[in-house]
């Protein structure tokens, strides 16, 4: 499976040239609203092309994301994918309790977190050495909260808390719990 | 005229407050208190951004989490409701040429929205009560971490805001609908219908021959549907801020209600439905309209395709009622079918709407080049480019996919949201107060334009800049509502930060700049009661 980081960087170049062309587009257009020229509308056909580009760029990104993004299938079809480890959590007054010290995976394997609060709504986050995020879920009390993953490198990863849960949240941080070996 | 006099009475003293009418102080004064609650929500979030570069000593991070709920409440509030409240309030009867239903109704969404706003703030700042807008159940009834009577008082604020916002949409469809003393009767009606869109299949499918006439404009119809969603959005808030009020009454009273008698998923489906209200609804429909306005003003041109905006703008109002679950794509409990649908697809039916909306106000502009670079111009563009980088960044975290690394990152809250509304909304709004200043104050002239150059400038840079760093910080793993104590994201918080401080400085410069236009005295003589006894707009011309 690719990992998330590489999902992220094709997404940043991509909003990052998108950004750079409305900006410019926006200069241009500035620029040029204030100098004498010819000022005509678009015409009805260029219009209603300029509708449907609109309409099929929205809902292409959702397509194209759902068949290039390998996590996506694995979390749609989730129940009926047997997983190769499965980690119970529990979480209670701001604080992870996990099955083992270190929960330990191998790379590749499918990886099923099944997470319950006992009183908040939390998060749920694995994050690389780095600080980078490799996924994240919210943690709903009273409700099943069940993440399945596949890792792709091996190295040590932090499970800290994605939501907010009062000023006491922000120190849920638990480093090195998980451990994907070769 | 010397420095004093001008700060004492205004640009060559041209500003009268004796002269306004009762309905241009109104007007005027939710434009004041909507600015200076700008200015509080500002420093705010640059307390925020200090605190994200380096924890400030003394401030614990109770304070902190108090600062950030507070934060988006004034500015939503208490600025952008202030601020577009008064102006509609003077716009739709402008509009309409017939005097508001009720200018005492008008000063009473104006009290209860400035003392509402205070009295949340305050609470917020002595009490430290803080579940943040989101309010995930069952957080704001957990009192091992907040103190119950802060809460009250909270919610109290809060309802008072409410309350005011009722009495804004019921002033707004009276104006609409009602007969003026001496007038010819008005279908109400069907004036109703035509404002809120519900007589859109007359304008669409009819023949061109046998179509009648939309009965209220383009900007009115926007600001009505608008107001739909800011009327339901009122009732959530407060049927929420009622159920909270309940659980934190009981604890006074030494009873523990069952924190799990309510759904926290489902609780979380019925707020954030209520919330989006304003953030996918009001805010963009409301934008849309002004835009709309505003291009016809400057232009003095009809607007470009203006059935199909009309139609984008009821299309836009029933896609507000049904995108909410874009906010629960992490939910793994949260059905599949409507993370799809209403997450992903119909959210998307917002790059379409405001897309259109986008274009159609371009091309009208561009259709009566060459245009003068006015400050309600060039503040109009930035409105603009706002949306243009911010609903596409909205798109791409409301995917199933992208969700899993964007959700509650910086990214959201950098790109998406500070640039929607520091560059798309507040841009917009300046472009309107920048337009309707000569106007409400019967010809009172800028004190500079060198700073309100300066103002655009840095308030532009400023915003993109805060929200690309932001972003490239939730890239990296930054979480938003959080403290980082090791310095991990400085580089990206530290610009974010410089952004930031130039936010503050354009602010500093507009305010200077409306001071030393207005003067001391005139601005005080805003808050007095008018002199005039007219329901009139503007004052009679002599």
């Amino acid at each position: 499976m690719v990992d998330s980081n590489l999902v992220l960087n094709g997404q940043t170049i991509a909003y990052t040239l998108y950004a750079i062309v409305i900006i410019l587009l926006m200069a241009w257009f500035s620029y040029n609203i204030t100098r004498p020229g010819k000022a005509g509308v678009l015409s009805n056909r260029l219009f209603a092309i300029l509708v449907i580009f609109l309409a099929v760029l929205g809902v292409s990104l959702h397509i194209a994301t759902s068949m290039t993004i390998p996590w996506v299938p694995i979390d749609l079809n989730r129940g009926d994918i047997t997983p190769d480890k499965t980690f119970e959590i529990t979480v209670a007054d701001h604080q992870f309790h996990f099955p083992e010290e270190k929960m330990v995976a191998r790379v590749g394997e499918i990886v099923l977190f099944d997470v319950k609060s006992e009183d908040l709504t939390y998060g749920f986050g694995i994050f690389r050495t780095d600080k980078s995020m490799v996924c994240q879920m919210q943690v709903v009390p009273g409700h099943r909260n069940d993440l399945m993953w596949r890792f792709e490198k091996p190295g040590l990863y932090t499970v800290r808390s994605t939501e907010y849960s009062g000023p006491k949240g922000h120190q849920m941080i638990v480093k090195d719990v998980l451990e994907i070996t070769e | 005229m010397s420095f004093i006099d001008t700060f004492l009475n205004g640009e060559q003293r041209l500003f009268k407050p004796n002269s306004l009418t009762p309905m241009q102080k109104l007007a005027l004064r939710f434009v004041v208190v909507g600015v200076l609650y700008y200015g509080l929500s500002a420093i705010e979030g640059m307390i925020m951004r200090i605190y994200e570069i380096q924890p400030i000593p003394g401030w614990d991070s109770e304070h902190f989490f108090a600062i950030m709920t507070a934060h988006p409440f004034v500015g939503i509030f208490g600025s952008s409701y202030s601020i577009v409240f008064g102006a509609f309030l003077f716009l739709v009867p402008f509009l309409m040429k017939k005097p508001l239903w009720s200018i005492k109704l008008g000063n009473w969404s104006f009290i209860l929205i400035t003392f509402g706003t205070l009295t949340f703030w305050l609470t917020g700042f002595i009490n430290h009560y803080a579940p943040l807008y989101t309010l995930y159940w069952p957080l704001p009834a957990d009192f091992s971490q907040f103190n119950p009577l802060g809460g009250a008082i909270f919610i109290l604020g809060i309802a008072l805001v409410m309350v005011g916002t009722l009495f804004f949409v019921f002033n707004i469809f009276k104006t609409i609908a009602y007969t003026p003393e001496g007038w010819e009767k008005v279908p109400a009606k069907a004036m109703l219908a035509s404002a809120t869109g519900f007589s859109w299949k007359e304008s669409i499918f009819r023949r061109k021959s046998k179509r009648r006439d939309n009965l209220v404009s383009l900007p009115v119809a926007a600001i009505a549907r608008g107001s739909v969603d800011t009327f339901l959005n009122a009732i959530i808030i407060t049927f929420t801020g009622v159920l909270i009020l309940v659980y934190m009454v009981a604890a006074l009273l030494g009873y523990d209600l069952r924190e799990s008698a309510i759904d926290a998923l489902l609780y979380k489906n019925w707020f954030w439905w209520g919330l989006d209200l304003i953030a996918d609804g009001l805010v963009l429909i409301f934008v849309a309209g002004t835009w709309y306005l505003l291009a016809m003003l400057i232009t003095g041109k009809d607007l470009y395709m203006a059935r199909i905006a009309r139609l984008a703008l009821w299309v836009e109002m029933i896609v507000s009622w049904t995108v909410w679950s874009h906010h629960l794509l992490a939910d793994q409990a949260q059905p599949v079918v409507l993370k799809i649908v209403s997450g992903e697809f119909v959210t998307a039916f917002e790059l379409i709407t405001q897309g259109l909306a986008f274009f159609i106000t371009l091309i009208t502009l561009w259709s009566a080049r060459p245009l003068k670079m006015t400050n309600e111009l060039k503040f109009l563009l930035g409105g603009l480019l706002g949306f243009g980088l911010a609903v596409p960044a909205g798109i791409i975290q409301a995917d199933i996919g992208l969700n899993r690394i964007l959700h509650n990152t910086q990214w959201i809250i950098g790109p998406h949201v500070h640039v929607a509304i520091l560059i798309g909304l507040v841009m917009t709004l300046y472009s309107a107060i920048y337009f309707l200043l000569p106007i409400l104050t019967n010809g009172a002239k800028l004190y500079s334009q060198k700073l309100a150059n300066f103002h655009f400038w840095a308030h532009l840079i400023g915003g993109i800049g805060m929200g690309a760093f932001m972003g490239m910080a939730g890239l990296k793993g930054m979480l938003r509502r959080t403290i980082y104590y090791e310095g991990e994201f400085n580089l990206y918080m530290i610009l974010a930060g410089i952004c930031g401080a130039l936010l503050i400085l354009a602010f500093l410069a507009f305010l200077y700049n409306i001071i030393m236009t207005l003067g001391v005295n005139g601005l005080i003589g805003i808050f007095m009661p008018s002199k005039l006894k007219t329901k009139a707009l503007l004052p009679e011309e002599e």
